[in-house]
C-alpha cells in the first residue's frame, strides 16, 4: 500500500469515528437522560482522534526508522568479501544502488549478481515492512477507536481535551519552526568547523586576500581565504543601499503619515509595498541592464570612471528595493506616536514640521532605528542584485565606483558548479554562512530590544 | 507667595492684579464670539454661539458628555484645525482681532492662547526639554541664562519646582500624573500666553492632585485669563468667576458661577446642576 493511500484511508477511518464518536454521545445522552459534558461535536472529534493520532505517530516513526533497520538486515546479507575494505561513503553508494534495483529502478552497469540479489532481499524485506505498517496501523485505529468510543460518558470532559490537544499542535507548529533554526544552525556550525580544519579562523577573518583557487586532483595549494575583501564588500554595498534608502523611506513615511490625504495614502501605500515584492533577480537585471550603464555614462559626463558593474550600481539599486522596508515600519511607528504629543507641540504654537521634527520623530526614534536595523539586515543578506551588478572582484579597495563582491556572491560562486564536499573550497561557503547568519541576527536582535524598548514607552 | 515676573511679557495682562474676583468679571473683553457654529462633516456639533471672555476671569464651561463645550473650547485657539473634517463658522475675536480671518498666523495665535488638555501629554524629554520647548519655538530667551530663568519661573509657577528643581535631566514621562499635569501646565505658561484654555484638566487625577492643580489655577487667574471645561460642578463652583452651561451644542447660560449654582435662570441649567441628567 502507498503512503498516500495510506493516508488517505487513515483520513477516511478519522472521519467514520468522527460520525461514531457523534452518534454515540447523543444516544448516551438519550439512553441516561442526561446533559453530556460537552456537544456532541466534541466527542465526535475526540473519537477521531483516538483513532488517528496513534497511527499516524506509528507511521511517521515507522518511516523514519524502517529504511535504516533495512539497509542494516541488507548489509549483513552481503557476502562478507563484498563489504570488506569498503569506506562509509562506498557503503553508502552500494546501498543507494541496491535499493534502486530494489525499486525497479535502473543503475549504470546493471547491478553484478551480488546487487541483485541483495536487491531481491531488501525487496522482499520492504513487502514485510509495509504489510507490517498496515496491519499495525489497522489495529490501532480499530483498538483507538473502540477504546474511546466506550468512554463516551456524561462526565467525559471531551472539550477539555480537545482544547488540550489544540494546544499541543500549535506548540508542535511553532517547535518546527524553532527546530529547523536550531538545526541549520548546528549543521552550518559542523560543516564550518570543518572548514576551519584546513584553514585557521585567524586566517579566515583576518585573511585580507580572497583567492580560494579550485583545487584539481592532486593540488597541494589551497589558496587564500581571507574574509575580509568579502566583508568589505558587503558593508560598502549595504552602506550605499542604506544611504539611498533611509532618508528617501524615511520621508515618504513622514509624508504619508502627516502629510498625505487618506486617499493618496491608501493608494500609494500599497503602490510603494509592491517595491517589496518585485523578485530581486528583476532587480539584478534592471541594474545590470539599466542602472549599471546609465552609471557609467553619467560618470563620463562628469569626469569619474564608474565601472557599469560596482558597488555604487548594486547599492543603489538594492537602496530602491528596501525603501518599503523603511518606509512602511517607520510609517506604523510615526503613526503609533499619540496625537495628544502632536497637540502638546501644536497647542504651543509649534508649526507642523516643527512637531514632527522636534517631538514626534524622537518620540519615534527608537522604533524607527529598529526599522533602519531590519533593513540593514536585508541588504547585508540580499544577493541577486549584488550576484549580478557588483562585479564579482573580492578585492580591499575603497573605490564605490569599482567593482566589489559580497560574502553572499561568494557563498553563490564556491556552491555553483562541480563541487566536493570536503575541500576548503566547498565548506568556505559554510563558515561565510554563519558568518552573515551572526551578523543578520545580531542586528535582528539588536532592532526588537530597541522596539521592544520603544512599546514599553506608550502602552 | 512668591510670584516671579512674567518672563517677556508681550501682552497688556496687568501681572499680579490686586484686584478681587467680582471686580475683575466686570473686566474688559478679552475674547468674543459670535454666532460660533461647528460641523464634523455633515453633523452640526454647536449651534451659534454668542460669548464675551472677559480679561483675568476664570470662566468655566459645565455640561453633559457631548455637549460640544470641548469642542467650543478648541475653537478658541483653533486647535480643531488639526481635525480634517472640522469646519468652523462664525466669528471669533481676540483683542478685536479675528482669529479666523485667513492672514492670521495660527502658530502665533497658539503661543498667545496655549492649552492644556486632559490627559497630561508630557513630551518624551527630560523636564527641562519640556519647559524650554515653547520658549526656544519661540525665541524668548536669547541665552542659556534666561531660558534656565524662564523654566524656573514657569516650574515655580506652575507649583511644581520644590519638587523637581534636582532632577530637571530625568524625563517627564517619569512623574506622577498630577505633577505631569502641573509640568504641562508650566509648558504652556513658559510660552507667556494671555489666555490658557484647559481641557478637564483634573478628569485624569486624582483628589490630591486635582486639588493641587485647582489651587494653581486660582493663583495663575492673577496673571492670566483662564477657560476651562470641567465635568466636575463643586471644581467649578470652587474655582470659576462666571460658569457657563452647554446643552446639545447650545450655550444655554452663562453668568457668575454663584448665579449659576444658585439661581438658574433656565430650566435644563437647573435640572443639571441639580442632578436631574448628565
Amino acid at each position: 500500500m502507498s503512503n498516500l493511500a495510506l493516508i488517505a484511508t487513515l483520513l477516511v477511518m478519522m472521519a467514520l469515528a468522527y460520525h461514531l464518536g457523534l452518534t454515540r454521545s447523543r444516544a448516551v445522552a438519550a439512553e441516561h437522560d442526561v446533559r453530556m459534558h460537552s456537544r456532541p461535536g466534541y466527542y465526535g472529534v475526540l473519537v477521531a482522534l483516538w483513532c488517528g493520532l496513534p497511527a499516524l505517530a506509528i507511521f511517521l516513526l515507522w518511516s523514519f526508522l524502517a529504511p535504516q533497520l533495512i539497509d542494516m538486515l541488507v548489509t549483513q546479507q552481503l557476502p562478507a568479501d563484498m563489504v570488506a575494505g569498503l569506506s562509509d561513503r562506498e557503503l553508502q553508494t552500494l546501498l543507494r544502488r541496491v535499493t534502486a534495483l530494489a525499486n525497479g529502478q535502473g543503475v549504470a552497469g546493471g547491478g553484478s549478481p551480488e546487487e541483485l540479489a541483495a536487491a531481491g532481499h531488501m525487496a522482499r524485506l520492504q513487502t514485510i515492512e509495509n504489510f507490517s505498517l498496515v496491519a499495525l496501523m489497522a489495529v490501532l485505529v480499530v483498538v483507538g477507536l473502540i477504546f474511546a468510543r466506550r468512554r463516551i460518558s456524561p462526565n467525559w470532559r471531551a472539550r477539555n481535551q480537545v482544547e488540550r490537544v489544540i494546544m499541543f499542535a500549535l506548540a508542535a507548529s511553532s517547535a518546527v519552526a524553532i527546530f529547523t533554526t536550531i538545526g541549520i544552525v548546528l549543521s552550518m556550525l559542523g560543516e564550518a568547523l570543518r572548514f576551519f580544519s584546513f584553514i585557521s579562523p585567524a586566517e579566515f577573518f583576518f585573511g585580507t586576500v580572497w583567492n580560494p583557487r579550485f583545487s584539481t586532483a592532486g593540488s597541494a595549494s589551497q589558496g587564500e581565504f581571507g574574509l575580509l575583501p568579502l566583508l568589505w564588500g558587503t558593508m560598502m554595498v549595504s552602506t550605499i543601499a542604506l544611504l539611498v534608502a533611509i532618508p528617501v523611506g524615511l520621508m515618504t513615511a513622514i509624508y504619508m503619515a502627516e502629510y498625505a490625504p487618506p486617499w493618496l495614502r491608501n493608494v500609494a501605500k500599497p503602490v510603494i509595498e509592491i517595491l517589496a515584492g518585485i523578485p530581486t533577480i528583476v532587480y539584478g537585471f534592471f541594474a545590470l541592464i539599466v542602472v549599471g550603464p546609465f552609471l557609467s555614462s553619467a560618470g563620463d559626463l562628469i569626469g569619474i570612471n564608474i565601472r557599469t558593474t560596482s558597488a555604487l550600481t548594486a547599492g543603489l539599486v538594492m537602496g530602491i528595493m528596501i525603501i518599503p522596508f523603511v518606509s512602511s515600519l517607520s510609517d506604523d511607528i510615526i503613526t503609533q506616536v499619540p496625537k495628544s504629543l502632536r497637540d502638546g507641540a501644536l497647542g504651543l504654537g509649534a508649526t507642523k514640521s516643527e512637531t514632527i521634527r522636534q517631538v514626534v520623530l524622537p518620540a519615534a526614534l527608537p522604533g524607527i532605528v529598529g526599522a533602519f536595523l531590519l533593513a540593514a539586515s536585508r541588504a547585508i543578506g540580499e544577493t541577486m542584485i549584488v550576484v549580478l551588478a557588483a562585479g564579482n572582484n573580492p578585492v580591499l579597495h575603497a573605490n564605490p565606483f569599482e567593482a566589489v563582491s559580497t560574502i553572499t556572491v561568494t557563498i553563490v560562486n564556491q556552491l555553483t558548479g562541480d563541487m566536493d564536499f570536503a575541500s576548503p573550497q566547498s565548506l568556505v561557503a559554510f563558515a561565510l554562512g554563519l558568518t552573515l547568519f551572526v551578523i543578520t541576527l545580531g542586528l535582528n536582535v539588536i532592532a526588537l530590544v530597541v522596539v521592544r524598548k520603544y512599546r514599553q514607552q506608550y502602552e | 507667595m512668591n510670584i516671579p515676573a512674567q518672563p517677556m511679557a508681550t501682552s497688556s495682562v496687568s501681572v499680579g492684579s490686586g484686584e478681587s474676583r467680582v471686580s475683575k468679571a466686570k473686566d474688559k473683553v478679552k475674547m468674543n464670539a459670535q454666532d460660533v457654529k461647528v460641523f464634523y462633516g455633515d453633523a452640526q456639533a454647536i449651534n451659534g454661539i454668542d460669548l464675551d471672555i472677559y480679561e483675568n476671569e476664570v470662566l468655566a464651561f459645565i455640561g453633559p458628555s457631548g455637549c460640544g463645550k470641548s469642542t467650543f473650547l478648541r475653537c478658541l485657539n483653533r486647535m480643531n484645525d488639526t481635525i480634517d473634517i472640522c469646519r468652523v463658522e462664525g466669528k471669533i475675536t481676540l483683542d478685536q482681532n479675528d482669529i479666523y480671518a485667513p492672514d492670521r498666523d495660527v502658530v502665533l495665535l497658539r503661543a498667545q492662547v496655549g492649552i492644556v488638555f486632559q490627559k497630561p501629554n508630557p513630551f518624551p524629554k527630560s523636564i527641562y526639554e519640556n519647559i524650554a520647548y515653547g520658549p526656544r519655538l519661540h525665541g524668548l530667551a536669547r541665552r542659556k541664562a534666561e531660558l534656565d530663568d524662564i523654566v524656573e519661573s514657569s516650574l515655580r509657577r506652575a507649583g511644581l519646582w520644590e519638587e523637581v528643581k534636582d532632577r530637571l535631566d530625568q524625563p517627564g514621562t517619569g512623574l506622577s500624573g498630577g505633577q505631569q499635569q502641573r509640568l504641562c501646565i508650566a509648558r504652556t505658561v513658559a510660552v507667556s500666553p494671555d489666555i490658557i484654555l484647559m481641557d478637564e484638566p483634573c478628569s485624569a487625577l486624582d483628589p490630591i492632585a486635582t486639588a493641587k492643580v485647582e489651587q494653581l489655577i486660582d493663583e495663575l487667574s492673577e496673571s492670566y485669563t483662564i477657560v476651562m471645561v470641567t465635568h466636575n460642578m463643586q471644581q467649578a463652583a470652587r474655582v470659576a468667576d462666571r460658569t457657563a452651561f452647554f446643552h446639545m451644542g447650545d450655550l444655554v447660560e452663562v453668568d457668575t458661577t454663584d448665579q449659576i449654582f444658585t439661581n438658574p435662570q433656565d430650566q435644563r441649567t437647573h435640572d443639571y446642576i441639580t442632578g436631574r441628567f448628565g
